[in-house]
């Protein structure tokens, strides 16, 4: 509505190579940053902040899982345990060599991630579709007891790594020093710059050849291998890539939660971050940032009606609360994945999109 | 010597039990192309339902409405919980599978794990979450063949195991039903074509499954108890359906045995050598391998793509 789409008007080879082609979405990007950066740590209370940085890790999690199934096409349950292997990377290296840089270490754990990843995806040469899902599910589990059973990186069956708080440069007694993260806000800086930093290299991707590939071996492989596409490469880098990103988000839990341990990356946790792209459309970077918000806020918002409704209607006390939570919990997120995947498959981004469609031509029906 | 054939027999009766409840998720696929990631669930429902019937505690919303349990013995048990089985495999085709023909094979995956979590919400809010125990009518003595210790359940569930394969591998074969199932499963439209109501088999094959998880929960209730772990069965039986051929009866059989027997004889040998824990990888470890090596398993049929 504030502008019409009437043809693509390039008159030089830089000005097809523009990002943004018409100035909406760049001041609307102006304004998100702003928001995001300035008006959010400054005005929200800790609660709120805390919970913002919960759902920004998750999102930097699912665009790496978006990559993988929805650019690429290749069902993956593993997601959670390459997190773990990011997480108990980074934590190993701080561990070990504790004056190392905390982001030298975060981007280590998104390599060792990576290589994991990488093998786990050889698979995918041979099978495709479900047989590929059940591998990467036995992928999960292996990790999972590979980590239990190797007492020097966990210590041993439900081990924690301690993770050092990491630092940043700020005005400590008048000079300029180190100060480890502690509080929340500082936490939100982290986590958004690195989500910021992710956003935009996944949307590069897309505008690369190697992105366009990931797209054909999605679409119709066998077609892509006769025109040229080294199938298997591609597919090894759509693992090798989307492992990464789940390598960096296992570091970021990892700092977070000031521990690294494998029950904070199980096959749930795998399970919610597939639910989170499918729930927030596949295919689609902003699908991964709603599906995110929505699979995070699910057990918040769950846990107000619960105790709210439940209170006032039915006069449940907090101890009868605490025990139907969970089961309300499971129920309801089983349910909403049903019901998105009957009514609406193509999930919040679509959605999304139809709205902004409606306005766009609005007041006519289509253009 | 006695320790290593009872290592194995072992073996092959724990893997009488996976061949149960990978039946399941072998006649789901033949029939409707779907791999229910919720079949851990149907058996840990079924589990679920008979020991309500047969105990008399439990916590839950029937425990809260003032009905607990009924005490029933087993005889009654098994028929109420067939019903409920049937009805649960008839309610989740209807509601559920209906709507996801054709559609991608990620949001079927999904859909069925969101299957599998409404599952066990549901269970735990009706039933209450404390694991209990579901006992059989066995004399539990140990049963001496020669120098062998026996258990006398397993061999039981062996011997009813055997039986039921008998009876699904006749409906298949021989049954009206069953050749229709078979016929969906080859070619839907042309069945379609023939007068075969899809619809109708669909649901009958979601019963049958959730029949076949019966059988799998009582013995696995029996042995390790009904409670949410029980779920967890469905997923130590994946390597024993990809082994076998997802949409092969006699590949779930063998497959089956195959799995308990290998974990068997690696928790045998290797556990001394490790220090444990090789009996929950090993399955997974020969999933990857066949995974790589003949990914349509032993008896399945190799899918052939056409550009």
């Amino acid at each position: 509505m504030l502008y019409r789409a009437t043809g693509s008007f390039n008159r030089s080879y830089a000005d097809e190579l523009k990002v943004y082609q018409v100035p909406l979405p760049k001041n609307t990007i102006i304004v998100i940053t702003f928001l995001v950066f300035v008006v959010v740590p400054l005005t929200f209370n800790e609660y709120y902040i805390s919970i913002l940085n919960f759902i920004g890790v998750a999102a930097l999690g699912a665009i790496g899982l978006n990559i993988l199934l929805g650019y690429t096409g290749q069902i993956s349950v593993g997601h959670g345990a390459f997190m773990a292997v990011g997480a108990y990377t980074t934590a190993v290296i701080l561990r070990e060599f504790p004056d190392f840089p905390w982001f030298l270490a975060l981007l280590g754990g998104g390599v060792g991630a990576a290589v994991i990843g990488m093998f786990f995806g050889i698979p995918s040469l041979r099978i495709k579709g479900l047989y590929l899902a059940v591998s990467t599910l036995a992928a999960q589990l292996i990790i999972e007891w590979g980590i239990n059973h190797w007492p020097w990186l966990s210590g041993g069956a439900q081990g924690s790594v301690y993770v050092a708080h990491p630092t940043f440069p700020w005005m400590v007694d008048g000079e300029l020093a180190m100060k480890p993260m502690k509080q929340n806000v500082e936490y939100y800086f982290l986590i958004y710059i690195t989500l910021a930093l992710g956003i935009i290299l996944a949307l590069n991707i897309f505008r690369t050849h190697l992105g366009r590939a990931f797209i054909a071996v999605r679409d119709r492989d066998i077609a892509a291998e006769i025109i040229g596409i080294d199938v298997f490469k591609t597919k090894l880098a759509a693992f090798g890539i989307s492992s990464f990103y789940a390598g960096v988000t296992g570091g970021l839990y990892a700092f977070l939660y000031t521990i690294a341990n494998v029950e904070a990356f199980t096959l749930l946790v795998s399970i919610q971050f597939l639910a989170m792209c499918v729930i927030g459309g596949l295919g689609s970077i902003l699908g991964s940032i709603l599906g995110a918000t929505f699979v995070v806020l699910l057990p918040i918002v769950n846990d107000l009606v619960v105790r709210g409704l439940g209170g006032a209607l039915l006069g449940w006390d907090d101890a009868t609360a605490s025990t139907i939570l969970p089961k309300v919990n499971l129920i309801l997120f089983g349910g909403l994945i049903m019901f998105f995947l009957i009514v609406e498959p193509d999930g919040l981004a679509k959605l999304w999109r139809t709205i902004t469609d409606y306005f766009r031509v609005w007041p006519f029906p289509y253009i | 010597m006695e320790y290593y054939i009872e290592l194995v027999i072992n073996g092959l009766l724990i893997g009488a039990l996976y061949s149960m409840v990978a039946l399941g998720f072998v006649l789901i696929y033949k029939a409707s192309d779907i791999l229910n990631f919720a079949q851990g669930e149907f058996v840990m429902f079924a589990g679920y339902v008979v020991a309500f019937v047969i105990l008399t505690e439990s916590s839950g919303i029937f425990a809260a409405l003032g009905f607990p349990g009924a005490g029933l013995p087993i005889i009654v048990a098994i028929p109420v919980a067939l019903v409920v089985m049937v009805g649960v495999g008839y309610a989740v085709e209807y509601s559920l599978l209906r709507h996801l023909v054709g559609q991608p094979v990620h949001a079927v995956i999904i859909a069925t794990l969101g299957l599998a979590f409404f599952l066990r919400g549901v269970a735990q809010a009706l039933f209450g979450v404390e694991s209990r125990n579901v006992p059989l009518p066995i004399n539990q003595d140990p049963l001496f063949i020669g120098d062998l210790l026996l258990n006398r359940t397993e061999l039981i569930a062996g011997v009813i195991c055997g039986l039921v394969f008998l009876g699904v591998g006749w409906f298949f074969m021989k049954s009206r039903s069953g050749i229709a199932l078979r016929a969906i499963a080859d070619d839907t439209t042309v069945s379609m074509g023939m007068g075969i109501s899809v619809r109708k088999y669909f649901g009958i094959a979601w019963a049958i499954a959730g029949i076949v998880a019966l059988v799998g929960a009582v013995f696995w209730g029996n042995a390790s108890g009904v409670d949410i772990q029980l779920a967890l069965i469905g997923l130590k039986v994946f390597p024993v359906v990809i082994l076998g051929g997802l949409d092969s009866i006699l590949g779930a059989i063998i497959a089956g045995l195959i799995v308990g027997l290998a974990e068997s004889l690696a928790a045998g040998f290797l556990d001394p050598i490790v220090g444990g824990g090789t009996k929950d990888l090993t399955p997974y470890v020969l999933m990857i391998l066949v995974l790589m090596f003949r990914p349509y398993g032993l008896f399945g049929k190799p899918i052939i793509e056409r550009v």
